[in-house]
């Protein structure tokens, strides 16, 4: 039996050429709309990529006078910062010291502090308990740093003070400390996610072997996570090494090599009052004469940073990529 | 036609066959009055029957007539859901695996699981077979290679990778990853593999070797193997369990079970009428 048609009054031959219309058509009000919004991105994301290097240059041209005048070696390696002396001294090796001291420091306490918390919010917490702790890690995340600082002077530093038996609690220590704080929930959020993010399936897989939740943890979780704990990591340190109100009120300010002689080495000294690249820039730029040497000098600290900044993310990238390389699916 | 509502049948299973299974085959597990609960809901209903040493057993049944629960309950993976109640026992070597006492860690690597999905660890192809072993505290290199080395063997994976064993096991296209996952689980010694659906993500050619295998396994270890596919289940199982609903509806020798089942539950399910 045939099947009744649904369209009888339509001639075939006719659809056949309305189909044939439709492909072809183009309507100019949607190819300007693609065109349009195509455009749109494309300007926006130049705009944010220019305007970036933008800064990275005007940042090297302001420095220029000074790598001219003083020299590289002298900035890197000059141990005496005396700006307004009659013989001017740039040296900014104390400030370069301070800044890695105070970060190193902050994240010696904040990394193992903030993947334990991971571990224990992702794979031990009980389901409810974890809903409540990640919110209000996060939180902790957009507290004002300048608050931060307030409590480091208030309350770390006369602890530190008390502990070591020093006059002036304001030290490297206690930047390190209220840093770590700071550092933490940036590390724990982006730690946790990564944990969270491994597959079930793998974990399953081990526990069926016969392995304990710690062995699972160690050989399981973690590896698998490694990039994200790395990225975790480097956000930390970007957080620490950048920061400067916390740092400007916590670490003392002294302009002096942060070091001490032990057994004839020469090791940091974490009890003594440092200053690192973000307060000089923070403390001198207000009061400098603008376009002098010092004012140039001051430049050249802020690429000092930001070329560290650079290359310890660049070494992040490097890590993830190898990793992620090494166990590509293909 | 229709299908007609099926009679409730009110009888001890095992009573009922108790001819087939007798004779010199040892029971490696006594499931009895096995309930489970996931929260308020249950998934298990008074399941009791013994499965057969060095025999391959099949679990058929609809989706989620509780057959995975019932494997995943055999080594308590089950428990790693949260809310999880059971009652009954299953007795394994005398001694209830319910009991305060038992060991997990060497329950499971007594009796090991392979997943309906491959799920090779993120790590090299030996790393994945070897860290059983390493789990289990074999530190020995040589030990670990002999391991990794006969244990591939045993899948018949080992002439495809043995000049790639520092590669990602996520190289390894899925029938492979398949049997590695078994290799890893054989790396362990285990005495029982519980199987969850282990072809039901792989092509006909992957599925026919690991069906292979599995024949090849029975000689050394008690398998249960929870399938979809009744061909499947026809073709490598000497015993099978129809479950429906949580409940075991029928468990027989698998040849009498296709050809003559008792039940009309399980007529009806093994002609294809449902499912």
């Amino acid at each position: 039996m045939r099947l009744p048609s649904l369209k009888t009054n339509v001639d075939s031959n006719q659809s056949v050429v309305v189909t044939k219309q439709k492909l072809t058509q183009k309507s100019f009000v949607t190819n300007l709309g693609d065109y349009l919004m195509e455009k749109l991105f494309l300007v926006l994301g130049t705009l944010a990529i220019f305007i970036l290097l933008l800064i990275v240059g005007f940042l090297f041209r302001e420095g220029s006078d000074a790598i001219r005048e003083v020299g590289i070696s002298e900035f890197i390696f000059g141990q005496s910062w005396y700006p307004s002396s009659s013989d001017p001294r740039y040296g900014a090796l104390p400030f370069i010291i301070s800044s890695v001291m105070v970060t190193v420091g902050a994240l010696l306490l904040a990394v193992p502090w903030g993947i334990f918390t991971a571990i224990f919010i992702s794979e031990i917490a009980p389901k409810r308990l974890k809903e409540m702790l990640k919110p209000v890690v996060e939180v902790f995340a957009i507290f004002p740093s300048v608050v931060l600082g307030f409590i480091a002077l208030i309350v770390i530093s006369p602890i530190v003070a008390n502990v070591f038996n020093l006059s002036n609690g304001l030290t490297a220590i206690t930047a390190s400390v209220i840093l770590s704080v700071m550092a933490l929930p940036t590390i724990i959020s982006i730690a946790e996610d990564s944990l969270n993010s491994v597959p079930s399936d793998f974990k399953e897989g081990a526990y069926a072997l016969g392995a304990t939740k710690w062995e699972v943890i160690k050989d399981i979780s973690l590896p698998a996570a490694k990039s994200g704990i790395i990225a975790a990591v480097m956000l930390g340190f970007g957080r620490a090494v950048g920061e400067t109100m916390t740092v400007l009120m916590a670490a003392g300010n002294a302009i002096d090599m942060p070091v001490q002689q032990l057994l004839g080495l020469t090791i940091p000294d974490f009890l003594t009052s440092v200053r690192t690249l973000t307060a000089n820039i923070a403390i001198e730029g207000s009061d400098v004469a603008w376009g002098s040497l010092h004012y140039s000098a001051l430049f050249v600290v802020g690429m000092i940073l930001f070329v560290i900044t650079f290359i310890v993310n660049l070494i992040a990238d490097l890590l993830i990529n190898r990793q992620r390389g090494a166990l590509r699916n293909d | 036609m229709a299908i007609k509502e099926a009679e409730p049948i009110q009888i001890d299973v095992r009573e009922q066959f108790q001819p087939y299974f007798e004779g010199d085959v040892k029971k490696v597990f006594q499931v009895e009055e096995l309930s489970l609960w996931y929260g308020s809901n249950q998934a298990l209903k008074d399941i009791s029957f013994d499965i057969k040493e060095k025999q391959v057993t099949a679990i058929i049944g609809p989706s989620g007539c509780g057959k995975s629960t019932f494997l995943k309950t055999l080594n308590r993976m089950v428990e790693l859901n949260t809310n999880v109640k059971t009652s009954g026992s299953i007795v394994y070597h005398d001694i209830d695996i319910f009991d305060p006492s038992v060991n997990l860690v060497e329950l499971r690597s007594a009796i090991g699981m392979v997943f309906q999905k491959p799920n090779p660890f993120a790590k090299s192809i030996f790393d994945n077979v070897a860290f059983g072993p390493k789990i289990h505290g074999v530190r020995n290199k040589k030990k670990l290679k002999e391991v990794v080395e006969s244990s591939l063997k045993r899948v018949g994976l080992w002439d495809e990778v043995k000049d790639r064993l520092n590669e990602s096991a996520l190289s390894l296209s899925g029938g492979q990853q398949q049997r590695l996952c078994i290799a890893r689980c054989l790396a362990v010694e285990p005495e029982v593999i519980l199987m969850d659906e282990p072809t039901s993500a792989l092509d006909p050619i992957s599925s026919a070797k690991i069906e292979h295998l599995i024949e090849e396994l029975k000689e050394l270890y008690s398998i249960v193997v929870v399938t979809h596919n009744m061909q499947q289940a026809a073709r490598i199982s000497d015993h099978t369990a129809f479950f429906l609903h949580g409940e075991l509806i029928e468990y027989n020798r698998t040849d009498r079970m296709f050809s003559n089942p008792q039940d009309q539950r399980t007529k009806d399910y093994v002609s294809g009428r449902f499912g």
